[in-house]
């Protein structure tokens, strides 16, 4: 039923490309834009960016979060930066070279042309955010300062202390109750998507559920924007927040949306590592401490000496001695395997050895403990208060952990997905970061989607619907779905099982995380596909969820997102096993080169896949769409 | 390496917005001081749910001490005994093997409580939506670094941007006054030159929305106590003094600041 | 649109005040709690002058009789022959008097409006209770008793106006002759305990009251703020130490009226007493 995937990537040369297609696509007259309504699902950076400017240029706008306040979004806990091809530091960057890296750090799975547009706008973006108050750091002339970032040769992030993303999200908050004042968006807190409505093969309204109260009500508008984040928490302990997850875009797939490279999750490699089995999420340590800090682990397998008293000669700093010019400084994953091959080889850190030292030793030593705290010292007492050692004295140990997924909704140029009317913003959608996302480049997406891409497009999409109203919601597709959930809801409650909700989430994420973590193999991906469909009919006979459905229920609103996950993760383990290639976030063992870098497949895998649901238990269908490189031509990658 | 707690909890258990409160107790053994308060409580969920009880409906997310969801009354103490640290960064070496720990939601007229401990802070909202903001609509702005920021307002401005919005202040003030928090959002803005064109009508209207919905400040400090940002009561002085001068400047006929 | 937040997230049903519409300028100021607290601390700088002064005129007291009945007289013909008697000191008398009444009111609606905005207040002292009770970690005793001080302070007032100027508590009460008036009241241990309380209250209130007020006043500058705890402290130990002297030493007899000369009240001996002495100090 769905044909051959189209981009929609207009022609031409890509410099011109974006300022070509703002002016072929179509335009609301501003008289005409308060006829159309638009909903929006989630209040992050993508979001919250979008709702406000969307409001701001006329549209009817409704914007849904399921916190108590949009200030909230997990956006909120990016630390090291954003972005931005300023050249502000006269070092060589501009656009191009935004766009090079960006292509290249995703491992050339990523669309040249929204990448290039992304890099284009990244400016904008930062202009934005300072007119709107974010209070970036500056040097003593008042002017921006930045700092070079996961790996990038130029100094091009943007950053706010530790808090950066708390600050963006603060500006795009800030913008949106502007809105919110002015009336042009209505805001919905605590209100959890639970099913998306097509109706004529167009998506024309979401089914929500108030958390508060349990009551099930639809919304319909000519156009629905999903920027619900990432899937992160499949793998149960992840630097998401606790309530990410998956159910939104989810529900969407199921109703014929394309699912794309599932398998692209970004392991971060500065983590603090889990201490216990109760432990319910991992921190992450802003990579900015790579900068300053050296990672190493002893060179004996059964060192048992404290860190200090090790000496220098029986250290093995891993990533120095294999990548002389990078360093620390390698990207994301390569730090991550390193960490999980020495980890593995029984020369991990710390009581349960999983983890490996980052020590500022030096660092100290070379700048004075007060430049390293002014630097980092949010990072380190946070660290202090989570593991209860002090980190000036001694080495962090830190553990590479589920970060970012870059997979997501499949969705064109537009940012419209292959159902007419349903866009994916941020990270909910695939579309920039490819195989593996740059550092500092999470929040510049979801601003660039939110602040500077889909009011455009979405103006293309809506123009032609003059005339037309949105869906009335007494339509049986919207009853029918109510009445649906309410059903689930109820079913969940009557299973009455033995095992909460957690210790399934738990469960699954270990499966996750074993097979389809840093490392995967066929064998372990088949394995994966049954250990977690068996686990899953457990779990659908045995979950035991108390309460009712009228109030405020945290176990049922779990209940169906793990649900979700696990429908998630056989589609994640099946796209694994299908690509049989390393790229960026998706390491095959079968496929490295001799030094045991990722090694890709051009030949048969250079493509999207994308996956189109058949129905519960039936096998999805793969769709690709195919990658052309015109201007970054695919390289092996190398930190040598 | 870790040691583990046996601890009674007291906690405030209430089905409903409307439903009447009541404290129950509940043993808490063998919890590892590994672990971080809000784990604590996840421990003792699912005990109940393994029991048949109901679990203890309390709010996180980030767990990182950001987000400022999370928000609990600790023997009395905002977020509990540490310093600086929201409930979620709380990690029970900071307790001691058979404390009893009394835990509360926040408590004041405008955060109604929903369950258990969690309670509604979108008057917090309100008070942004009131004028937290600087107009600028998008695409609009002109280039980052047209407009130099001395660096010690930048990071003063910082200083008052750090607050996480976690009603902790609110909590924690005897009288029930929102003074930290709408302060620290109305100087964020106001200490910045882009700030400057909306600067008396911005702290007219978040003064005037706040006192809306929450209690007069008397200068006792405890929010700043409570707050894991430690957010400076400073900015409460600057909030007293911009609102005052908003009043006071004639800036219909004038035209000017 | 507020309106639609606030359906949404099924919260409360609104603010539990509105909005005052604006009287004209100044009067806007104080229909709000930044501007009562505004008000509150000007006047609570206008009575603190009053007491400061106040305290150090009382010192008249240790020069004997005739020197304390100066200094009644010099308070009362204030402005010399330019205005009536007694003019100048009603125009004070009349700015105390509105200060207070100021002071009182905005205290007492800032209150309810605390009061209003904690729901399980137990609240005479304006404390919200905590089931679980409240660990107090920068609030003192002096700002959490700041509704009890007052009212004490204000009910010491009306006594002290009845002993002291209006003579109705007084047991031999002579207009115009302070000294005695003080003596006879203050040698009254019962009476000279209650002027130890109620002093003890004023400091007490001042401590908190002179360091909030920079607060409310917006006074707020680095180079400062380390000294307003320190002003606060050193004001309140000085009124504590300069009021608390009169009961004290009158109690233990220090003042006293062995030396008099004059029989009580009469103003014309101590006249010529004043000068007699004044005239012996010039030879």
């Amino acid at each position: 039923m769905i044909g051959e995937l189209n981009s929609n990537v207009p022609e031409g040369d890509i410099e011109g490309l974006w300022t070509q297609h703002k002016f072929d696509m179509k335009l609301v007259n501003p008289a005409n834009k308060r006829k159309f309504k638009v909903i929006v699902v989630g209040t992050g950076l993508a979001g919250a960016s979008a709702a406000a400017t969307m409001g701001e240029l006329g549209y009817e706008v409704e914007a849904f979060t399921y916190h108590d306040s949009p200030r909230r979004a997990h956006s909120i806990a990016a630390q090291g930066g954003i972005n931005g091809a300023k050249n502000y530091q006269n070092d060589g960057d501009s656009v191009y070279r935004l766009f090079y890296d960006t292509v290249k750090g995703g491992d050339f799975r990523s669309r040249e042309a929204n990448v290039y547009r992304l890099a284009e706008v990244s400016v904008n973006i930062i202009d934005q955010a300072t007119a709107q108050g974010v209070p970036f750091a500056r040097d003593y002339g008042g002017l921006l300062d930045n700092r070079s970032f996961g790996g990038a040769q130029v100094s091009r992030t943007f950053y706010a202390r530790g808090q950066t993303g708390q600050q963006l999200l603060l500006g795009a908050y800030s913008a949106l109750m502007r809105q919110v004042h002015e009336g042009t968006v209505a805001l919905h807190t605590r209100k959890e998507m639970v099913d998306l409505i097509v109706k004529d093969d167009k998506a024309c309204g979401i089914v929500v559920r108030d958390v508060i109260t349990g009551k099930v009500t639809s919304h319909s508008a000519h156009a629905v924007v999903l920027a619900t984040g990432g899937y992160g928490n499949v793998y149960y302990l992840s630097t998401n927040a606790m309530m990410c997850n998956v159910t939104a875009a989810w529900r969407a797939h199921r109703k014929g949306a394309l699912f794309a490279n599932p398998c692209y999750t970004q392991i971060h490699p500065t983590c603090i590592p889990a201490s216990d089995e109760f432990q319910s999420k991992l921190t992450l340590m802003s990579e900015s401490l790579r900068n300053d800090g050296r990672i190493w682990v002893p060179k004996s397998h059964d060192e048992t000496r404290a860190a200090a008293d090790i000496p220098e000669d029986e250290r093995d700093y891993y990533l120095e001695r294999k990548y002389p010019s990078f360093g620390n400084l390698v990207p994301r994953d390569v730090a991550s395997r390193n960490a999980k091959t020495v980890v593995d080889e029984g020369r991990g850190v710390g009581e349960l050895k999983n983890g490996v030292y980052l020590d500022f030793a030096d660092a100290i030593a070379r700048d004075g403990e007060d430049t390293i705290r002014a630097k980092y010292g949010n990072l380190f007492d946070m660290y202090e208060r989570i593991t209860g050692e002090n980190p000036y004295q001694t080495p962090m140990r830190i553990y590479p952990a589920t970060h970012y997924t870059m997979g997501g909704l499949w969705v064109d140029y537009n940012l419209m997905s292959n159902l007419p009317g349903l866009f994916a913003i941020g990270e909910c959608n695939f579309s920039d970061h490819g195989a593996n996302r740059l550092g500092a480049s999470a929040l510049m997406q979801g601003l660039a989607d939110g602040y500077f891409v889909l009011p455009y497009t979405v103006g293309n999409y809506l123009a032609p619907l003059l005339g037309t109203d949105p869906v009335d919601t007494s339509d049986p597709v919207f009853t029918e779905a109510e009445a649906e959930v309410n059903e689930q809801n109820q079913r969940w409650l009557s299973i009455n099982g033995t095992k909460s909700v957690d210790h399934y989430h738990r469960e699954l994420g270990k499966l996750v995380w074993n097979y389809i973590g840093m490392e995967r193999d066929k064998n372990g991906l088949e394995k994966a596909i049954t250990e977690i469909a068996a686990l899953e009919e457990e779990f659908l006979a045995n979950v035991r969820v108390l309460g009712s459905a009228d109030t405020l229920n945290q176990s049922l609103e779990k209940v169906q997102r793990v649900a979700d996950f696990f429908e998630l993760a056989l589609l994640k383990a099946r796209d694994a096993l299908d690509r049989e290639e390393s790229a960026g976030g998706h390491f095959r063992t079968e496929s490295q080169t001799e030094e045991g870098e990722a090694k890709r497949d051009d030949e048969r895998f250079q493509h999207v896949a994308a996956w189109e649901w058949t129905g519960k238990g039936n096998d999805p269908v793969r769709h690709q769409e195919e990658l052309t490189f015109d201007y970054v031509l695919p390289s092996q990658r190398s930190y040598k | 390496m870790s040691n583990t707690l046996n601890l009674t909890l007291k906690v405030w258990r209430q089905d409903g917005p409307n439903g009447a409160g009541r404290f129950e107790s509940y043993e808490a053994n063998g919890i590892a001081d590994d672990a971080s308060f809000l784990e604590m409580l996840d421990v003792v969920n699912e005990r109940l749910i393994e029991d048949g009880q109901e679990p203890i409906t309390f709010e996180s997310d980030c767990r990182e001490g950001i987000c400022g969801t999370c928000g609990i009354m600790i023997n009395g103490k905002a977020h509990g005994p540490q310093k600086g640290t929201a409930t979620c960064q709380l990690h029970m070496r900071k307790f001691s093997d058979g404390d009893n720990i009394t835990i509360e939601p926040w408590r004041a007229e405008s955060f109604p409580i929903l369950k258990d401990l969690a309670v509604d802070r979108s008057a917090l909202d309100h008070i942004i939506e009131a004028g937290g903001y600087i107009t600028v609509n998008t695409g609009g702005a002109p280039d980052a670094n047209l407009i130099p920021v001395p660096k010690e307002a930048a990071d003063m401005a910082f200083d008052a941007a750090a607050c996480i919005g976690c009603g902790a202040c609110v909590a924690a003030c005897p009288n029930s006054a929102a003074q930290l928090f709408t302060s620290a959002k109305l100087q964020h803005m106001n200490l910045l030159p882009q700030g400057q064109p909306e600067r008396w009508d911005r702290a007219e209207n978040m003064v005037e929305t706040m006192e809306m919905f929450f209690g007069s400040c008397t200068n006792h400090g405890e929010c700043h106590e409570a707050c894991p940002k430690e957010i400076s009561l400073d900015f409460i002085a600057f909030l007293n003094r911009d609102y005052v001068k908003a009043k006071i400047k004639n800036r219909k006929l004038l035209g000017q600041n | 649109m507020a309106q639609t937040i606030r359906q949404a997230s099924g919260g409360p049903e609104g603010p539990i005040r509105e909005r005052k519409k604006p009287l004209p300028y100044p009067l806007s100021l104080y229909q709000t709690a930044v501007g009562k607290k505004y008000v509150m601390a000007l006047t609570g700088v206008g009575l603190l002058g009053f007491v400061v002064v106040h305290m150090i005129g009382n010192l008249h007291v240790y020069e004997g009789p005739a020197k304390m009945a100066e200094y009644a007289e010099t308070l009362r013909t204030l402005g010399g022959g330019l205005v009536p008697r007694e003019t100048v000191l009603w125009i004070l008398r009349a700015g105390l008097i509105a200060m207070f009444g100021l002071h009182i009111h905005s205290a007492y609606t800032l209150k309810e409006m605390s009061r209003l905005s904690s729901p399980s207040a137990g609240f005479v002292a304006g404390n919200k209770k905590y089931a679980g009770g409240q660990e107090f970690i920068a609030a003192n005793f002096a700002s959490r008793t700041m509704r009890w001080t007052g009212p004490i302070i204000a009910l010491y007032l009306v006594f002290h106006l009845a002993d002291l100027t209006w003579g109705w508590v007084n047991p031999d009460f002579h207009h115009g002759d302070p000294h005695n008036n003080v003596i006879e009241s203050l040698s009254n241990p019962g009476i000279a305990a209650i002027y130890v309380v109620a002093n003890v209250a004023l400091a007490i209130h001042i401590y908190h009251g002179a360091w909030s007020m920079f607060q409310s006043l917006g006074i707020n500058n680095p180079k400062i703020n380390q000294g307003r705890r320190h002003l606060a402290m050193g004001l309140a130990g000085l009124i504590l130490v300069g009021n608390l002297s009169f009961p004290l030493l009158t109690a233990t007899g220090v003042i006293n009226d062995d030396d008099r000369e004059c029989p009580p009240g009469d103003l014309v001996c101590l006249e010529e007493e004043l000068l007699e002495k004044e005239g012996g100090h010039s030879e």
